[in-house]
């Protein structure tokens, strides 16, 4: 839970959604002035959903439980679930997969 | 008329699939908004002003941790980053769009509706009003389906026992995100440096690790993309 106060998460909100609609709006408002992405800058903007996904995900299963451990149930749900994505590319597949190695894990502990 | 509503129908029938993978994403980013301490309200409100799946997700769940507010916004938009890349390729598609398309194409702009869309225009030439509609009608229908499945997960969301772990949903959904993300060598080094480095950094004060892995993740694959 959250002790950040209301006016304050408002405001947060506020500049991420400000910040992602001029991300959006940046290249279909400037046609005729900048045409295109500079290559360096593809080539890292590219890469940046991959990395930054990764570096979510991973610390959520291998401190699961506060410190590193790669023995925790979450852990192991979540290597089945990376199989599944890897296998299947599908989001519900791998929720599914993953929920469900999680509580088998949990109700056989 | 009657072909810009075709194309509209056609946006939409393309996205349909897609939609059924976004239900439970818009769901669990939902009830994370009220466990994370966020009020109705906010909670309902932050698919609307945001409306980007990922970085919600990754935002609320910082949110909840009491993060750096600087930190919160910067990690939100390096998430959404990505979106410059489809700005740029849809700009020579939908150029000559009055002021409240562009508005409206970009407030809309997703990597669903921007990977449909850029489909269709490569597969066939059409004028610009049939590609608008087009997009409008694979963008619209994702906008709607994502604002019903955030407030079904606020809703439902203080209901559900923390013995179910619906908070292990999160990094799932990035797990899922990880694998169309990674498409060469590049994007592959880039997510294990970056996982390899965000799990060496926990301890880094202010989840600051984030962006540090990111960081390095993203550094590893420009030196694996030089090194061939």
């Amino acid at each position: 839970m959250t002790t950040l106060s209301p006016g304050l998460i408002w405001l947060l909100v506020v500049l991420i959604g400000v910040g992602t609609f001029l991300i959006r709006v940046s290249f279909l408002a400037l046609i005729g002035r900048v045409e295109r992405v500079p290559d360096w800058g593809t080539r890292i903007l590219r890469l940046i959903p991959a990395a930054v996904m990764s570096a979510i995900a991973a610390p959520a299963l291998t401190h699961a439980t506060g410190a590193f451990d790669l023995a925790s149930e979450r852990f192991f749900a979540g290597i089945i679930a990376a199989v599944v994505a890897w296998k299947t590319k599908n989001v519900v597949a791998t929720l599914a997969a993953g929920m469900a190695a999680l509580w088998i894990l949990q109700a056989l502990a | 008329m009657h072909s810009r509503r075709q194309a509209f129908w056609s946006g939409v029938v393309d996205i349909a699939p897609i939609l059924i993978g976004v239900l439970p994403f818009g769901i669990i980013a939902g009830v994370v908004a009220v466990e994370a301490g966020l009020h109705t309200v906010q909670a309902i409100a932050v698919s609307s002003i945001v409306f980007a799946g990922a970085s919600q997700l990754a935002a609320i769940d910082l949110i909840g941790r009491d993060a750096a507010p600087v930190l919160i916004v910067l990690t939100a938009l390096v998430i959404n980053s990505r979106m410059a890349i489809y700005s740029a390729a849809l700009a020579p598609e939908l150029r000559g769009l009055g002021r409240l398309r562009t508005v409206l194409a970009a407030y809309l702009m997703t990597d669903q509706a921007f990977a449909v869309s850029i489909n269709r225009y490569h597969q066939s030439r059409e004028d610009l009003d049939l590609r608008f509609a087009y997009y409008f009608g694979a963008a619209i229908s994702l906008w709607i389906t994502w604002q019903i499945a955030t407030v079904v997960g606020v809703v439902v969301g203080g209901g559900v026992p923390p013995e179910w772990s619906l908070d292990f949903a999160v990094p799932l959904v990035f797990i899922a995100l990880i694998f169309p993300a990674v498409k060469d060598r590049g994007t592959a080094v880039a997510a294990i440096a970056a996982a390899i480095a965000a799990s060496s950094f926990t301890s880094i004060p202010l989840h600051l690790g984030l962006l540090a892995a990111a960081t390095v993740g993203i550094g590893a694959g420009v030196a694996a993309e030089r090194a061939r």
